[in-house]
C-alpha cells in the first residue's frame, strides 16, 4: 500500500526536477528582461549593458538597486529601482531614471498591488499620473503631494497610493546622492 | 505594535473570505446555520495555525537548504491533509467532546484552500515563526467571523420570500458580495 | 455519440461552476478582467487534462487506502509544472493570478473529477472529459471576467467599449460575489 504511494512520489519529484531544471535559465532570463525592459522605459538610448555592474544599497530596511547607462562611453543617467512599504496594499517598486543632472527622466512602475481603477493609476498605461515628475529636480520640486505642502497633484482618491509614490522617488534621490552620484 | 497590527489587517482589512476570496468553498457551504458555522470555523483554525507552524519549520529547514523548494507545492499539500488525518485520529482518542464538535469538517479542510493558501502567504511575506502564527490564527479569526455572520443572516433569510431563480447560491453570493462592500470601509484602517 | 458526450457535458449541462458551483476561490479571485479569467481557465484546464489522463492510467495498480494522497500527488505535480512554465513564458500574467497558481492543487474541480470520473474509464475518455470540464471551466470564467471588466473598467480584453467613468465596484471584491451571483441566476432561469 505504501510502496504505491512511494512510488507514485518518486516519479513525481524525478519529473519535477527534470521541469524545474529546463524552466531555471528561461525563469532567470524572463526575470532579467523585465529588469532591463524597465530600464529602457525610463533612460535615454544607451548602449552598455546596466544590469552587468548594477549596485545595491540597503536603505530604511529594504534594498535599492543602482544602474548606471553609458553610450560610446558617456554616462546618459542612471536608473534606480527603489520601494515604498506604504501602499495601499503593500509594497510599490518603481524604476526611477535619473539624467545625469540628477533631474528626473522618466518612472516606471516594476511591481505593485495597488487597488484596480484607483491607486493603479501610477502605471504609466493607466494614467499620465507619473508625467509630472519627467524633467524635474528633485531640489526644486518637492517629492510629496499637495496636502502635504508639496508639489506633486495626488491621484483622485488615491491619496495613500500617490504618497507611497512620492515617497519610492524621494528614496531614488536620496540614494542617487548617496551612492550613486557619479 | 506590530503584531497588532498583523492582527486587525489579517481580521478586518484583508479579510480572508470578503477581500481574498479564499476558504469560499465552506463559506458557501456550511453557513446556513450559526452552529455549524462556528464549528467549521472552529476546526479551520485549529488546523490552520498548526499546518502553518509545520510547513513553515519544513521550508525554512528542509525544502530551501536542500534547494528543492519548488516541491513547495507538493509538499505543503501533503501535510495539510496527513495532519487532517493526524488531529481527527488524536482528537477521537483525547477529548471525544472536542471531536463530536469538529469532527465533522475535519474531512473538509484539506480542500479548503484556506489553508494551503494562509501556509504559502506566510512564506511569500517572508514572516517569522512567531509573526507567521499569529498571522495565520487572526487570518482564521477573520474566517470565522465572515462565516458566523453570513450565518446569522442566512437563518434570518430563510423567512424571507426570495424569488425563485435567486434561490440557494445566487443570493447567498449576492449577500457575501454586499458583506464585501461593508467590510471595504476597514480599507485603509491600518497605515 | 458517448464519446461526444463526454466532451460536451461540462460545457453547459454539468459547467463546473455555473450548475455543480465548484471551484469557487480562483472563480472569484481572478476573474477582475476577461484576460486573467482566460488565463486562469487554461492553467487549470491543463492541469485537469495531465490529472485526469495520469490517474485514469494508473488507477488499478493504486491501492484504494492511498487513493486520495496518490490522487493529490498527481495534481500536485501538474500544478508545479504549470507553475514553472507560466514563471518562464508569462511572467506578467503569473505574477498577477500569483498565489492562485499553487492553489489550483485544492481546487475542488480536478480533484472531483479524478473521483467521479477519471478513475473509472479510459485514458481517452478521461481526456474528453478533462477537455469539456477544462473549457465549461474557462468559458465560465471569461465570462465573468468579461462581465466584470465591461461594467467595472468599460472595457473587454483591454479593448474599451464604454467612454464614461465605469461602476468601479465590479473589478473590486464585492463585485465578484454580486457578478457571479447574478450570472448564476442567470443561467438557472435559462436553463429552466
Amino acid at each position: 500500500m505504501l510502496v504505491a504511494l512511494v512510488v507514485i512520489t518518486l516519479v513525481a519529484s524525478l519529473l519535477l526536477g527534470f521541469v524545474y531544471n529546463s524552466t531555471k535559465t528561461p525563469i532567470a532570463l524572463a526575470k532579467a528582461e523585465k529588469v532591463n525592459n524597465a530600464i529602457k522605459a525610463v533612460l535615454p538610448e544607451f548602449d552598455n549593458n546596466p544590469s552587468e555592474q548594477a549596485q545595491t544599497l540597503s536603505l530604511d530596511g529594504g534594498e535599492l538597486t543602482i544602474y548606471r547607462a553609458t553610450q560610446g562611453g558617456e554616462s546618459v543617467g542612471t536608473a534606480i529601482k527603489t520601494f515604498s512599504k506604504n501602499g495601499f496594499g503593500g509594497n510599490i517598486e518603481l524604476m526611477v531614471g535619473f539624467l545625469p543632472d540628477s533631474s528626473i527622466h522618466r518612472i516606471a512602475v516594476v511591481s505593485h498591488n495597488e487597488t484596480p481603477g484607483l491607486g493603479d493609476k501610477i502605471d504609466p498605461s493607466k494614467s499620465n499620473f507619473c508625467v509630472q515628475f519627467e524633467g524635474k529636480h528633485p531640489d526644486h520640486f518637492a517629492l510629496s503631494v499637495r496636502k502635504d505642502g508639496g508639489d506633486v497633484d495626488a491621484i483622485t482618491a488615491s491619496t495613500i497610493s500617490s504618497r507611497a509614490y512620492c515617497d519610492a522617488v524621494q528614496r531614488a534621490y536620496i540614494a542617487l546622492t548617496k551612492g550613486g552620484a557619479q | 505594535m506590530e503584531y497588532l497590527l498583523i492582527i486587525i489587517a489579517a481580521i478586518f482589512v484583508n479579510n480572508v473570505v470578503l477581500s481574498q476570496f479564499l476558504g469560499i468553498c465552506p463559506f458557501l457551504g456550511v453557513s446556513s446555520k450559526i452552529n455549524t458555522a462556528s464549528g467549521m470555523a472552529g476546526a479551520v483554525a485549529f488546523v490552520m495555525v498548526l499546518a502553518t507552524i509545520v510547513t513553515f519549520l519544513l521550508q525554512h529547514y528542509v525544502l530551501v537548504p536542500l534547494g528543492i523548494d519548488f516541491m513547495q507545492t507538493i509538499v505543503f499539500i501533503l501535510v495539510i491533509a496527513s495532519l487532517v488525518q493526524m488531529v481527527e485520529i488524536v482528537l477521537k482518542k483525547v477529548s471525544p467532546a472536542l471531536y463530536q464538535a469538529l469532527g465533522v469538517f475535519l474531512p473538509l479542510i484539506t480542500t479548503n484552500c484556506a489553508v494551503l493558501g494562509v501556509a504559502i502567504m506566510v512564506i511569500k511575506k517572508e514572516f517569522g515563526l512567531l509573526e507567521g502564527v499569529v498571522y495565520s490564527f487572526a487570518t482564521a479569526i477573520g474566517f470565522g467571523l465572515a462565516m458566523v455572520i453570513m450565518a446569522g443572516i442566512r437563518e434570518q433569510m430563510e423567512l424571507a420570500d426570495i424569488p425563485k431563480g435567486m434561490r440557494g447560491t445566487p443570493i447567498t453570493l449576492i449577500t457575501a458580495g454586499i458583506l464585501a462592500l461593508a467590510f471595504m470601509g476597514f480599507a485603509g484602517l491600518v497605515k | 455519440m458517448n464519446r461526444l458526450n463526454n466532451l460536451t457535458r461540462g460545457l453547459i449541462r454539468e459547467n463546473p461552476i455555473f450548475v455543480i458551483v465548484l471551484g469557487m476561490c480562483p472563480t472569484l479571485a481572478t476573474t477582475s478582467s476577461a484576460l486573467n479569467g482566460l488565463g486562469m481557465g487554461m492553467a487549470t484546464m491543463f492541469v485537469l487534462m495531465g490529472s485526469n489522463v495520469v490517474i485514469s492510467l494508473i488507477a488499478r495498480f493504486i491501492p484504494d487506502k492511498v487513493r486520495i494522497p496518490s490522487y493529490i500527488v498527481v495534481i500536485a505535480t501538474f500544478v508545479t509544472i504549470i507553475d514553472l512554465l507560466m514563471q518562464a513564458y508569462t511572467q506578467s500574467l503569473y505574477e498577477t493570478l500569483g498565489i492562485f497558481i499553487p492553489l489550483i492543487v485544492v481546487n475542488c474541480v480536478v480533484l472531483g473529477r479524478a473521483e467521479a470520473f477519471a478513475n473509472k474509464n479510459s485514458a481517452f475518455d478521461s481526456l474528453l472529459d478533462a477537455i469539456g470540464m477544462g473549457l465549461g471551466f474557462t468559458l465560465a470564467l471569461t465570462l465573468l471576467g468579461a462581465v466584470r471588466e465591461l461594467l467595472g473598467a468599460g472595457s473587454v480584453f483591454g479593448l474599451r467599449l464604454i467612454q464614461t467613468d465605469a461602476i468601479l465596484v465590479f473589478v473590486l471584491a464585492p463585485g465578484a460575489f454580486i457578478a457571479l451571483g447574478y450570472l448564476i441566476a442567470l443561467f438557472n432561469r435559462i436553463k429552466r
